[in-house]
């Protein structure tokens, strides 16, 4: 029986291999599966990123040529005044609405949670805006508040005839403008992550500090929301990445004027690239904005992979 | 049963002769709106009676930036159209980049150098050579006018600047918005033009085509960019953002008094059934009487390399200098002929007085190219120039001095 036994690998050899093979595609079946979209993702997302960041040190006009010029596209963007606009724009616009995003969104998302009735009804309704597109969002908008048309001329025709909010049509409050439809698009969704989130706060906890006699002010500031950081870092940096790459919006809401008074960096860089012929000068903002949300996602990264290998 | 031989074999061969004569023209272009597609349907059916393919390559967005943006993956990725909608200086640079082929023998034997007024020839060359064909001319410099609003408030249509000016309070006073206006940076910069030419073909020659620094940040300068404040008092708060149509419909209504448009405005006019100098007057805008900034709308030929479509492409460039082509576009499109000596009787109006202006200010001089339009400058040059003068027009805390300094500033980085 032993020797029997003892030479079965070799009687039995074709057996063998074809497990082997059987385990080693096995083993390499979700590297098989992966590649494809690993192969995407490099070529279309992070090739691309390094050639427009090529075609930013080249003189392309309206078509890419490769004639280096060093980094003269940049030094031509910081002097460019319309890109000093976007910037500030982009600054004024991001920071308010992430900010009143954030604010609106927890306010909203404490008082559902104080078991309502009808809540699944309300939760629709506040999250409803996020299912509109922001070309949708920023049409209606623009109608709501042209001052010939919307919101102004109806409480005029109510009888307040000195009523004036002419902010759409108002080169330095237009930006304004663009943080209400912003903000009325996404508050919802930063409420839906927050509700989310106070769901899942241990609710034993809560009922010890209850017991302590604490107020219910001082359980939702020193334990409820300490325990939404994680959250609010997703929602920071979701509206963040929104406010960078906010385009639609601003075409759909403005166009980018009155003059260039409402560009941001992602309409400018289409301008530029695009419909002006300056493909260079396009490139080159495109890379100032990767610059400005890898500012953001890389400490964000950072500290995600940081609590993982300590948690 | 021989007669079914012959049958086929006839068929068979007719379809070889027409498969070896015929030709594929795909053609580019962005004249979508009614007037326009019926024109270029026109064009469809020459060249099919022909025995050519023709394949529609419609990209709807008025100013063309959708289109262009189309030809530039179509070019890159080494497949561009026959034939593509592209104006003014835009066509050196899409010669520079090699992609444009020459129509010389088309045009020898057409004599296009005897039909084509120089300054509209050179814009179709590249290099010497031909390589787009013009189907018309736009005059820019236009005021529309309702005859009814100035009468209702007792003032004339003006011919200076400082007439117009003068005339909005009393406008107002009747309760007509006086100027109709789309605060788009385009439409800012073609009022802008017109301004600026009413200075002499001169000065605007050398502010735009030349890009004299002096001269953009000049007193004369000033002085336009001055007047052209003050038109903001003539236009209604909600202008932002408004397309050139919805302005025209303002005067066509009478809601409006005035408009300053390029001749394109006419099909809104001839749309809404009014008729020029009973319902709505056209004049050269202020102070530019005799004066022409011209528009011109050009087919640019990319080159082939199927020799059939290359055949098809030259019948397509012959066809388009045709009288008959020429004559049922612009009747559509409401432009006048680029191709000299047409019989005017079939055109209105107004096209009569640009045609008439259109030769007499070649020999005068004061023919020159659109800026606002892309005639004179190439798009980053243009763009550059939009930039300053709309956010000028629209800021209220820049002087007419800051905005000729800035104006020559972004022209000079731009260059």
């Amino acid at each position: 029986m032993n020797p029997k036994s003892l030479s079965l690998p070799e009687t039995g050899t074709v057996r063998p291999v074809t497990l082997r093979l059987q385990d080693r595609l096995a083993a390499q079946l979700p590297k098989l599966v992966l590649a494809p979209t690993v192969i995407v993702t490099l070529v279309a997302v992070y090739g691309y990123m390094i050639w427009t960041g090529l075609l930013s040190l080249t003189s392309s006009r309206i078509l890419p040529v490769w004639k280096f010029i060093g980094t003269a596209q940049y030094s031509k963007l910081l002097e460019n005044d319309r890109w000093g606009v976007a910037v500030e724009n982009l600054i004024i616009f991001g920071g308010l609405f992430i900010l009143i995003c954030l604010v609106l969104g927890v306010l909203m998302a404490i008082l559902l949670d104080q078991k309502i009735r009808a809540e699944g009804v309300l939760r629709t309704i506040y999250l409803y805006p996020m299912a509109i597109s922001f070309i949708v969002t920023g049409t209606a908008w623009k109608w709501l508040l042209n001052p010939g048309l919307g919101l102004q001329k109806t409480i005029r025709d109510w009888g307040f005839e000195s009523f004036t909010f002419d902010w759409l049509v108002n080169p330095d409050m237009v930006i304004y403008c663009l943080v209400i439809a912003a903000v009325w698009q996404s508050s919802g969704f930063v409420m839906a992550l927050f509700l989310a989130g106070l769901r899942g706060v241990d609710q034993e906890m809560v009922k010890a500090a209850q017991l302590d006699g604490a107020s219910m002010p001082m359980i939702y500031r020193r334990i409820i929301l300490p325990c939404l950081k994680p959250v609010f870092f997703s929602a920071f940096v979701i509206l963040s990445h929104i406010a960078i790459k906010s385009f639609d919006l601003v075409a759909a809401l403005t166009g980018g004027g009155p003059g260039y008074s409402s560009d941001l960096p992602a309409t400018f860089m289409y301008q530029h690239a695009f419909t002006r012929g300056q493909m260079g000068l396009g490139a080159a903002s495109a890379m100032l904005m990767l610059g400005g949300v890898l500012a953001i996602l890389v400490p964000y990264l950072y500290s995600e992979l940081r609590s993982k290998k300590n948690g | 049963m021989k007669t079914f031989k012959t049958c086929l074999t006839s068929i068979a061969l007719s379809i070889a002769c027409a498969t070896a004569s015929a030709g594929e023209v795909e053609v580019l272009h962005y004249w979508t709106s009614g007037g326009e597609a019926a024109a270029v349907n026109v064009l469809k059916q020459e060249m099919e009676s022909a025995g050519h393919t023709w394949t529609d390559f419609a990209v709807a967005g008025g100013g063309g930036e959708s289109a262009m943006t189309v030809l530039k993956s179509r070019a890159i990725s080494g497949n561009p159209p026959s034939a593509a909608q592209i104006k003014g200086l835009d066509i050196q640079e899409w010669g520079e980049l090699g992609f444009l082929t020459s129509l010389d023998d088309v045009a020898a034997a057409g004599n296009w150098d005897s039909l084509l007024p120089p300054v509209v020839s050179d814009v179709m060359k590249y290099d010497g050579h031909y390589v787009a064909v013009p189907v018309n001319v736009h005059r820019v410099n236009w005021l529309w006018a309702n005859p009814e609003a100035f009468k209702k408030a007792g003032v004339d249509i003006p011919t200076t600047w400082e007439e117009m000016i003068a005339s909005g309070p009393k406008l107002k006073a009747a309760s007509i918005i006086p100027l109709a206006h789309g605060g788009q940076a385009w439409q800012d910069a073609t009022t802008f033009e017109a301004i600026a030419l009413a200075e002499g073909a001169d000065f605007y020659r050398k502010a735009f085509v030349e890009h004299d620094e002096a001269t953009l940040k000049g007193p004369t300068m000033v002085k336009v960019l001055t007047t052209f404040k003050q038109l903001r008092d003539l236009i209604d708060a909600d202008s932002s953002g408004r397309d050139w149509n919805v302005a025209t419909s303002m005067v066509i209504n009478g809601q409006a008094a005035m408009q300053i448009m390029g001749d394109w405005a006419k099909g809104e006019f001839t749309a809404a059934g009014k008729k020029p100098g009973t319902d709505y007057v056209c004049v050269a805008a202020p102070g530019t009487a005799g004066m022409f900034t011209f528009n011109i709308d050009s087919l640019a030929m990319f080159t082939q390399s199927d020799d059939s479509r290359a055949q098809a492409q030259k019948d397509l460039a012959a066809m388009v200098m045709d009288p008959k082509f020429q004559e049922t576009f612009n009747l559509n499109k409401g432009s006048i002929p680029a191709r000299q000596g047409m019989d005017p009787t079939p055109f209105d109006a107004c096209a009569l007085a640009s045609m008439d202006d259109f030769t007499l200010s070649a020999e005068k001089g004061t023919l020159v190219p659109s800026m606002a339009h892309g005639m004179s400058t190439s798009s980053r040059v243009q763009g550059a120039i939009y930039d300053v003068v709309t956010n000028y027009f629209n800021a209220s805390d820049i002087t007419a001095e800051q905005a000729a300094e800035k104006l020559a500033r972004a022209v000079n980085a731009s260059l």
